[in-house]
């Protein structure tokens, strides 16, 4: 077995008297998709936001590649390869879907502070720009500004963004929210395909989803994960049967 | 140097810590509930004092004056609120900039068209014209008052907040906008009331200073911009912050204004020192709140 | 072309025919008037790329109008008075040359909005206001208690700067000097909203969550922007210095970042030409309703009120009949 690209070791975090992360330890291998599930409030957003960099955990360690990244901040945890997609879409609606699409290539570029030449002109940012578009399959939609675009092609430029970023690792939060049930199943098919550009850390609440993409399942029930396994071992857990999926199916 | 003229200089920056107070807490309170910038919180500083000054001109009693200055200015303020700000909640930040600018300048100009542009002058009370002996320092009783003004108000305002049925709304719309709608409490009457109360307590100010600076158009925004500093160094919202913050930057300005001529003139010579000492000084809140920006962004007690 | 670009022309162009018919049928007093909303116009592009394009509300940028106003003055009079500008650590001489003043104006103001910016980037919204408030602030008191430069008076500068060998006292000469910077800055600011920097400032307003989970601090763009900012006010404070000849703290007072703001809004905010419109109403609204009421600042506060409760695309909006769009 390889090892895992991202390892998250002992992981606390509270707030208040509100244990959100308690003692979570998670990894990521190459090329697998590890969906990360639980009832409202297990505090799943809390990990990514945690493993993003966006909040500082209390105790634990997050390793990516083998080094601790607990020093980096969420802008370098970025630079680095870790791509993150938001439950809620974030981009910016006054800008174009390219021009969205353009800003994740120059960030990934490192090339933010260039003042004089246009980004219209630059056809080598243009160009591959277009390429994450039409790979996401919005590049009919590449003039349009983003906050015209329907909820399920903000969705996918979201992910033509963090494909921009030709990131090492993907945290998706709830991809599939919100999505039609046409628009989940194309978002399945794409999922399955993304892992072999980088693997993928999935919190999804689409069971079916879930059950069809995940190699791997962890479930996080009050900020501790009290399984980890495959599909079939997840679903014969009798203590997620009771914790979790005894709620859903009830 | 004496310790009689340092204590002398203390109680100044705690007269002015207080004035301070009064103005930083209608700000962070406005701000705390509705979330408001209100660049006019000077021009209500400024009612107050013309107001006071009139209502004394006209009757000769101190204590009249200062009705009529907390009556005017919780006018002014209700009115504002009424007709302009209320409009204002749900826009951005620039839009309450720029339309409490433009009430400066209707307030300012409006206030010199009726007044002229000669200061008035407000008389101390004769009941406390004179000095009150602390030790071996005789300090005037009128600024000693402002002091007792100023606690007596800080003590109130928090009476007001934790002890009564107006408090709990407060305190609930500071929490969660929501909630109070949800509590089943008439918002927009609630804004209109905290509002007038700000600036009460800005017209109470300005009508205390009248007596000891001159009542004139512009004296707002300078008390204003202080008054900010003192919410930023407080914390936003936080009324105890603004007591701190007030009590710190008063007694930091004037006590810079004291001392740094005195310390640099032990190392240069006496007119340099005056220069360059009063120069400092006169920065020496601002650097006060780039410490503590620097320490802690949100301030003292901010969250 | 759109609307909006053919209104961009003909405003440009409108100011020139102004200035150069009203020189030539002899009015010098129209020429400084357009002079001044020139330089205003320059001051407020300055300020609308922190502003419009940068969504940062300084109320601060008076303090960068003042310092190069200041630059102006104490070059122009040190050299004017024969005195050295510095004795130590090195003799420097003060100067009358516009190139050297504007220089120093734009470096000056660009070192001290670093620190400011980055202190008051530290935060946002509604501190961010007041702590740029503040910093201009202390820096209007420095000017006063400071006596080396004239404190509360000000500095005179007897004879307008000089760039080469053109007679900048006449007035269409020193528009044209004037009207030449704000192209040059407007060209400056239109390619630099345009490039790679452009595209990440308006992440930066628009979402900055984005942008740092892209892996670009906000802050960092935030600055940029606010430096940048910083310097083009300074150029226009430097000019305005010289227009009047004259520079005093009240260049440094809050009302002056006030009314910066009022004339970005007036054109529209985030529009590459709303400033310039905007001082241009500004200049005529202060010489129309100075020329009815001693009290014109009422009018105008009430228009201003107005303008924001119920006009929220500036003049500029009104007229295209859209919104602003970076």
């Amino acid at each position: 077995m390889p090892d895992p690209i991202l390892k998250i070791t002992g992981l606390e975090k509270s707030f208040g008297a509100l244990k959100a992360t308690s003692g979570v330890t998670l990894d990521l291998f190459p090329g697998e998709i590890h969906a990360l599930i639980g009832p409202n409030g297990a505090g799943k957003s809390t990990l990514i936001k945690q493993i993003v960099g966006e909040i500082p955990q209390d105790a634990g360690t997050i390793a990516f590649e083998g080094q601790a990244i607990d020093h980096l901040d969420a802008a370098d945890r970025a630079r680095i390869g870790l791509a993150r997609t938001f439950q809620v879409s974030q981009i910016a609606p006054e800008l174009s879907a390219l021009k969205n699409v353009m800003l994740a290539v120059e960030a990934r570029q490192g090339r933010v502070f260039r003042f004089f030449r246009p980004v219209s002109r630059d056809l080598a940012l243009t160009d591959a720009a277009m390429a994450f578009l039409y790979d996401a399959g919005l590049g009919e939609r590449a003039t349009m500004r983003a906050a015209d675009l329907s909820h399920g092609e903000r969705r996918q430029l979201e992910f033509a963004m963090a494909l921009a970023m030709k990131p090492r690792v993907f945290l998706m939060d709830e991809p599939m929210a919100g999505l039609s049930p046409d628009g989940s199943k194309r978002m399945t098919a794409f999922l399955s395909d993304l892992r072999r550009t980088a693997p993928i850390l999935l919190v999804e609440h689409d069971m079916e989803a879930v059950f069809a993409l995940a190699d791997r399942i962890s479930v996080l029930v009050y900020g501790r994960v009290i399984a980890t396994g495959t599909v079939a071992e997840i679903r014969a857990n009798p203590d997620v049967r009771t914790a979790y999926l005894g709620d859903e199916a009830a | 140097m004496t310790a009689t003229l340092l204590i002398e200089q203390l109680l100044n920056g705690l007269q002015f810590g207080t004035m301070l107070f009064l103005m930083a807490a209608g700000l962070t309170l406005v701000f705390g509930v509705m979330g408001l910038i209100n660049l006019a919180h000077g021009s209500l500083y400024m009612v107050g004092a013309f107001a006071a000054a009139t209502a004394a001109a006209a009757t000769g009693n101190f204590l009249f004056a200062l009705v009529a200055a907390l009556a005017a200015a919780a006018l002014a303020g209700a009115l504002m609120e009424m007709l302009v700000l209320r409009r204002l909640y749900r826009r951005d930040h620039l839009d309450q900039v720029l339309a409490t600018f433009a009430l400066i300048l209707i307030f300012s100009e409006g206030t010199r068209w009726v007044f002229g542009s000669f200061p008035l002058y407000l008389d101390v009370p004769k009941a406390l014209a004179g000095t009150v002996r602390i030790g071996s320092l005789s300090y005037p009783a009128y600024r000693l008052a402002i002091i007792v003004i100023g606690v007596t108000t800080a003590i109130g305002l928090w009476a007001l907040i934790n002890r009564t049925r107006l408090g709990v709304q407060i305190r609930a719309g500071e929490a969660d906008r929501e909630m109070i709608a949800a509590l089943g409490i008439d918002i927009a009457r609630l804004y209109t009331i905290v509002f007038a109360l700000g600036a009460a307590l800005a017209g109470l100010a300005g009508a205390l200073i009248g007596p000891i600076q001159s009542v004139q158009v512009g004296m707002g925004e300078p008390v204003l911009i202080m008054a900010f500093v003192v919410v930023v160094i407080g914390g936003i919202g936080s009324i105890k912050g603004a007591l701190a913050g007030a009590i710190l930057v008063g007694v930091t300005d004037t006590l810079g204004r004291f001392l740094l001529p005195v310390l640099l003139g032990t190392v240069m010579e006496p007119s340099a020192a005056t220069a360059v000492g009063s120069a400092l000084a006169s920065m020496s809140i601002y650097i006060l709140m780039a410490l503590i920006l620097v320490w802690r962004p949100t301030g003292l007690m901010g969250s | 072309m759109t609307r909006e670009s053919l209104l961009n022309i003909a405003v440009l162009a409108g100011f020139l025919a102004v200035a150069i018919i009203a020189s030539l049928s002899g009015q010098p007093y129209l020429v400084t008037l357009a002079t001044k909303a020139v330089i205003l116009g320059l001051a407020g592009v300055g300020l609308n790329l922190a502003l419009g394009y940068g969504g940062l509300v300084s109320f601060g940028h008076a303090a960068f109008f003042g310092i190069g106003g200041y630059a102006a003055g104490i070059l122009a009079s040190a050299a004017q008075n024969y005195e050295p500008l510095m004795t130590w650590p090195m003799e420097l001489a003060g100067t009358t040359s516009m190139p050297i003043i504007w220089a120093t104006a734009v470096i000056a103001a660009g070192l001290i909005a670093l620190p400011i910016g980055a202190l008051s980037l530290r935060t946002g919204g509604v501190h961010f206001i007041m702590i740029t408030l503040a910093f201009a602030q202390m820096i209007y008191y420095f000017a006063i208690s400071w006596p080396a430069y004239g404190g509360e008076d000000g500095l005179s500068i007897y004879v307008r700067n000089s760039l080469g060998a053109l007679d900048t006292m006449d007035p269409l000469t020193f528009f044209l000097i004037a009207f030449a910077l704000l192209l040059l800055v407007l060209a400056l600011t239109f390619m630099a909203t345009r490039a790679r920097f452009g595209l990440a400032l308006a992440m930066a307003r628009q979402n900055p969550l984005r942008l740092t989970s892209m892996g670009v601090r906000p802050f960092r763009v935030r600055l940029a922007a606010f430096v940048l900012s910083a310097m083009a006010v300074a150029l226009a404070g430097a000019l305005y210095a010289d227009l009047n000849r004259f520079v005093s703290p009240s260049m440094l007072s809050w009302q002056i970042s006030g009314e910066l703001i009022v004339l970005v809004i007036l054109g529209g905010v985030g529009r590459p030409l709303g400033p310039v419109i905007g001082a241009a109403i500004f200049v005529l609204l202060e010489a129309w309703l100075g020329h009815l009421t001693d009290y014109w600042q009422l009018p105008l506060g009430l228009v201003l009120l107005l303008v924001v409760l119920f006009a929220r695309g500036g003049v500029i909006g009104l007229l295209t009949g859209r919104n602003a769009n970076a």
